[in-house]
């Protein structure tokens, strides 16, 4: 039976020690969830695995023989494959030519394109899907994608399935087919390793939790030992307060924020109105696709909009960015990595970038002013980093995260606009971040934030908007949130006024 | 206050590693070329580098300007051509004042580099596309207005022509005018760059435009200001480069110069996917196309026909060396 055995793996990144000595071991028919907070050096170790990065001590073992992994394609050729958190598949390819690529069936030099189409037939029937072979990968939602990338990993008969977050853009519908695929692919024996931050879909799916702390091993859990409070206590050392929101305070009725029939080119037919209170929290919850990170750009003035859009009373006339951040809103987008920051550029450039005019006199920028601003917020959001000029994309994603609202604060905004504030980030930093916004709904400001998760939505919101098909179709308070609710009401099934 | 000093004084930051690499490479080209030529050193070889770094210099700062940006002007070259045939053309033939005549030819160009930047930024049309039509049109446009003949301004004007010919004694080297006018440019550059909302905006940009344009950065504004500052500076450098040589042939003059100002920006550290660059490198990088081409020339073992191939060995060396430092620096900071 397969057997995938990493010893005493450590793995150094210049002054950092990523990995320190871990011990990890998959066997053929077992789910293995990986779990810690960012940083604490589960990819890394999922990299090793996948001949990525080589450790610079320890050793690895399939079927009790050592192996060395020098780079993917001798992972692969162990039967191990990494499905990775950004899909790594070409757009402009076929299914098939996408689950065959760099492993084309050849006849002579030409690509024997019936026996490629007909493997692929093969993995996708696998993995109980019927696609049609021939679609251009474009045309497939994000789910049938991510299928589509296990369905590659199977063509190459990987024993060891590695996954990375797989379910961090999947709907709901989407992640529940594919829990039922990786059940399938357990009890046919592969080997299956799954990276997630959700304790939900860990419950759901482990036959065992390995968790990681400051690359070291924190624990490990069987199946009937998964809870919530043990699984955090491991990740980070210390028992979580439970919910940040306090029910007691009431919001103010000035509103900050109003939306008259206000539409957005995506659903240029359906119109939302609405208005936020100072110190008042809204979310909006949804499906994928019912135009809730549509409504935020349009507000903030990036997509075009139709209807009128009030701060403080006062109508904004021009829908662009900057006129809004001159009325006091401040937007913080879906993606951090291509929306939010310049990955490449330094922290403290980063948190100043709009706010810039605020330290500048005559477009000159007083650079002390502005390092001083920076400081205190990176203070105040406690963002872990050692020096200003390191490049942003060297953080952690939480720490990531806290410099994209730290830039969104930094403008001392009246509005806050979040797109999923807290998406793809550990549990700690999370908890943070929603203190923090509850905090800053406390001092005044309005806050109105998209979110997928009902987690999320119940910590955070005083009121939740639920868009479907562009409409709001029910404005829930806090006492009225209930998940099933929640999902009928979304779903289309069930209008309320 | 005292954990802020610790976090901004660290080691020198990747830019700065750029342009510590090509100054060692210009000191080394200069050092090997001063071996192997006596006639080098010399003042007067020393003054002519001078002249001819300093006017190809105004046009790679022009490059860097949409070369930070992450776009690209490789109409530079025909916009010196039209430049510099019409200034004589205009002051000379059309017997127009001299101010207005400059003025004129400023506004030109700024009206070019305004449509180059509409046509990016406004309609996302591909930099690369509409400066390579820009580069046909322009030369066209010029070879139209002179009808083909060579302009230049005889033996008068010589006022006006002192603005690139004439020099000033510093210790007794001849500097040339042009050179402290690319001197004051830069200054406005650096400053513009590094001190000001504007260059902070334009290098963020640079690095992700749609990050920028979310954070509230006018980016549209943005790339077309920096395509116009490209083809003012060119245009500036086109009259420099007629006043000096006193005779323009639209055929050919300015040819190939956007490659010089493109790849004198890239080699000081310019990077083409934008949002880095230094003001200091791409001088030093513009000044060392012009010592190479010197060298080629006085060096008796290169032989003269080799002056492309050698500037594009020396230009790809360039490339892999600055390669290779991100590759150190990415390896010390990986994670």
């Amino acid at each position: 039976m397969t057997e995938l055995r990493a010893i005493g793996v450590a793995k150094r990144f210049g002054g950092i020690r990523a990995l320190d000595g871990v011990d990890f071991h998959v066997r053929g028919g077992e789910l293995v969830a990986v779990c810690g907070e960012n940083g604490a050096g589960k990819s890394t170790l999922m990299k090793i695995l996948a001949g990525i990065h080589r450790p610079d001590a320890g050793q690895l073992e399939m079927d009790g023989v050592r192996i060395e992994l020098e780079s993917v394609r001798s992972a692969q050729s162990h039967g191990i494959a990494l499905i990775h958190q950004e899909l790594e598949l070409c757009d402009n390819l076929t299914v098939a030519e996408n689950v065959g690529l760099g492993d084309e069936p050849r006849h002579f030099a030409f690509v024997d394109r019936r026996r490629l189409e007909e493997t692929a037939r093969l993995a996708l029937t696998r993995l109980g899907l019927e696609i049609d072979p021939r679609t251009p990968l474009g045309d497939l939602t994000i789910g049938h994608r991510q299928m589509v990338e296990i369905a590659k990993a199977l063509a190459r008969r990987a024993r060891v399935l590695i996954l990375d977050e797989p379910t961090s853009s999947l709907s709901r519908a989407e992640a529940d087919r594919l829990f039922d695929v990786l059940d399938g692919l357990r009890d046919e024996g592969t080997a299956i390793v799954y990276i997630s931050h959700r304790l939900s879909e860990i419950r759901r799916l482990a036959d065992r939790v390995v968790v990681l702390r400051d690359g070291q091993l924190a624990g490990t859990l069987d199946h009937d030992e998964i809870e919530v409070d043990r699984l955090l206590t491991l990740m980070i050392g210390e028992p979580l307060e439970a919910h940040v929101r306090d029910a007691s305070r009431r919001s103010g009725d000035e509103a900050a924020l109003s939306l008259e029939n206000v539409s957005t080119s995506s659903w240029p037919r359906a119109t939302v109105s609405f208005s936020v209170a100072h110190g008042e929290v809204l979310g909006i919850a949804g499906l994928v696709g019912a135009g809730r990170t549509e409504l935020l750009r349009a507000i903030f003035g990036i997509d075009t909009r139709e209807g009128v859009v009030r701060v403080d009373g006062v109508a904004v006339p021009t829908a662009r960015p900057r006129a809004m951040q001159r009325a006091g809103v401040a937007f913080l987008p879906e993606d951090r990595k291509f929306e939010g920051l310049l990955l490449e550029a330094s922290v403290l450039d980063n948190l100043t970038l709009s706010a810039l005019p605020r330290w500048s006199r005559f477009g000159f920028v007083d650079r002390t002013a502005c390092a001083r601003a920076a400081a205190e917020i990176v203070d105040e959001l406690r963002i872990k980093c050692d020096y200003f000029e390191r490049p942003v994309g060297e953080l952690s994603g939480g720490n990531q995260q806290k410099v994209v609202l730290g830039k969104a604060l930094l403008q001392d905004p009246n509005v806050l606009l979040l797109d999923e504030p807290t998406r793809g980030i550990d549990v700690g930093a999370k908890q943070e971040i929603w203190t923090r916004i509850r905090g800053l709904a406390d001092q005044g400001l309005a806050v109105v934030f998209v979110s997928s998760e009902f987690e999320e939505l119940t910590a955070l919101a005083d009121r939740v908007a639920v868009l479907s098909r562009g409409n709001l179709v029910a404005m829930l308070s806090h006492a009225e949130l209930d998940e099933t609710t929640l999902l009928d009401l979304a779903a289309g099934s069930r209008i309320r006024a | 206050m005292n954990s802020q000093s610790a976090r901004s004084s660290h080691a020198r930051s990747l830019g700065d590693k750029k342009v510590l690499g090509i100054a060692i490479v210009f000191l080394l080209v200069c050092a090997l070329t001063a071996l192997a030529s006596d006639r080098f050193l010399t003042l007067h070889n020393i003054a002519n580098l001078l002249r001819r770094s300093a006017l190809f210099g105004v046009l790679s700062l022009g490059a860097a300007w949409v070369i930070v940006t992450g776009g690209i002007d490789l109409s530079i070259g025909s916009v010196v051509c039209l430049s510099g045939c019409l200034l004589p053309w205009l002051v000379v033939d059309q017997a127009m004042s001299t101010p207005i005549a400059v003025l004129l030819v400023l506004t030109i160009a700024a009206g070019i580099g305004l449509a180059h930047g509409l046509l990016v930024a406004r309609l996302g049309l591909q930099p690369f596309l509409v400066t390579l039509c820009g580069l046909l049109l322009y030369r066209g446009a010029a070879r139209v207005i002179v009808d083909d003949q060579t302009v230049g301004f005889g033996i008068g004007h010589m006022t006006l022509r002192g603005i690139a010919t004439s020099s000033f004694d510093v210790l007794g080297l001849a500097v040339p005018a042009p050179f402290f006018l690319l001197i004051g440019l830069s200054f406005v550059t650096f400053v513009l760059w590094q001190r000001t909302v504007f260059g902070r905006w334009l290098f963020a940009l640079g690095r992700n435009e749609t990050a920028a344009r979310f954070s509230g950065v006018p980016t549209k504004r943005l790339v077309a200001s920096s395509y116009v500052i490209c083809a003012m500076l060119a245009a500036v450098g086109g009259m420099l480069f007629v006043l000096d040589v006193n005779g323009a042939q639209p055929t050919d003059f300015g040819n190939f110069f956007e490659l010089y100002a493109i790849a004198g920006a890239v080699l000081g550290g310019c990077a083409l996917r934008g949002g880095e660059g230094s003001v200091l490198g791409l001088l030093i990088g513009a000044a060392l196309m012009q010592v190479l081409r010197n060298a080629i020339r006085l060096v008796d073992a290169l032989p003269n026909q080799a002056e492309y191939a050698i500037l594009g060995l020396v230009i790809l060396g360039g490339v892999l060396i600055d390669e290779a430092v991100r590759r150190i620096a990415k390896r010390r900071t990986a994670r």
